[in-house]
């Protein structure tokens, strides 16, 4: 995944939303980011130290949380986490699944002063 | 201070992609997005879908590559309108580099507008760009394990081709292993098996795309 478009649409979000709090600093950024996005944490930090030089963001910290690849069985509704894609359900055996979660990619909130 | 956002980090890609998709179905176009990994053939699909079917559909294309106009070029040639965008280092088409080159396009009178994304199996992914169709292309070259190892590009796509078929009988390539693989990362998606070099299997691919223009 491209990191360094991800922290320059972070970056801008985030010095949107500042004025509206009267936020001058911001201390950390908390992100929900799904497995299948395969986004590599330490990228997307290593891309924000560099991108946010320079502005009220600068040295805040980047907190990941990373959902899992989840599926739901579309035969018996059961919710099952997946770990390997040749997995059927483990409740019924059937191989009818919807992913129902690790797409996400968002911002949940930000901490400044 | 801790403010709430729960905001989607690519917001403003997908606004954009909104707009574009309002655009294209005011012109009553139908948008393909074809992606792959370098070299699997998107290029030579599309030469081959215009070549087999600019009789009777109108057909224009947008290529993307990091540089270069080769494909536009062969796209010219083979008798389509064309606009390539040089994202110059960016790994992946995005919905404002489209809404940019659609003044270059006269959208009037076409029928389908396909794009070609930069060959990447995983950025292009996650970049909406107001398509109708995701189209994934796989040869049979790159090996049967790809659906596993970039997953998303699978679940997002509407349609997969597998080509270069002419191959496997040179290759150690299991196709049925591919095909299990990508239905279990996306029940829903049309699989087809082609290849641009012989024409074998192509006529399903334009059958597909016919249906989907009447929707």
């Amino acid at each position: 995944m491209h990191e360094i478009s991800l922290v320059e649409s972070i970056i801008n979000i985030v010095l949107d939303e500042m004025p509206k709090y009267n936020i001058t600093k911001v201390i950390n950024i908390t992100l929900k980011i799904g497995e299948m996005r395969q986004v590599v944490p330490d990228a997307l930090r290593f891309g924000f130290e560099i991108m946010s030089q320079n502005t009220p963001l600068e040295g805040a910290e980047i907190i990941v949380e990373n959902v899992p690849t989840k599926g739901r069985c579309k035969n018996c509704d059961h919710l099952f986490p997946i770990e390997d894609w040749f997995d059927n359900c483990p409740k019924c055996e059937k191989m009818d699944i919807e992913i129902i979660s690790g797409k996400e990619m968002e911002i949940i909130n930000f901490e400044g002063c | 201070m801790k403010v709430s956002v729960v905001e989607n980090i690519l917001k403003v890609n997908d606004s954009i992609a909104e707009q574009n998709k309002k655009f294209f179905k005011s012109k009553g176009l139908l948008t393909i997005n074809i992606m792959s990994g370098p070299g699997a053939g998107k290029t030579s699909l599309i030469e081959k879908t215009i070549r087999d079917m600019k009789e009777d559909i109108n057909i224009a294309v947008i290529e993307g590559d990091i540089e270069t106009t080769y494909d536009a070029d062969r796209i010219a040639a083979a008798g389509a309108q064309v606009v390539q965008i040089n994202t110059g280092g960016a790994c992946h088409l995005d919905a404002n580099m489209i809404s940019q080159s659609l003044d270059q396009l006269e959208l009037d009178s076409v029928d389908l507008l396909i794009i070609e994304n930069v060959g990447n199996l995983v950025c292009p992914a996650g970049f909406k760009l107001g398509e109708d169709c995701n189209i994934t292309l796989l040869s049979v070259t790159e090996g049967d394990d790809k659906p596993f190892k970039y997953p998303m590009m699978f679940n997002v796509s509407q349609s997969l081709l597998i080509n270069k078929i002419d191959l496997l009988p040179y290759i150690d390539c299991n196709i049925e292993k591919i095909k299990n693989g990508a239905l279990r990362i996306n029940p829903e998606l049309e699989i087809f098996e082609v290849s641009c070099k012989t024409g074998e299997g192509l006529g399903n691919w334009y059958n597909w795309l016919r249906k989907k223009m009447t929707l």
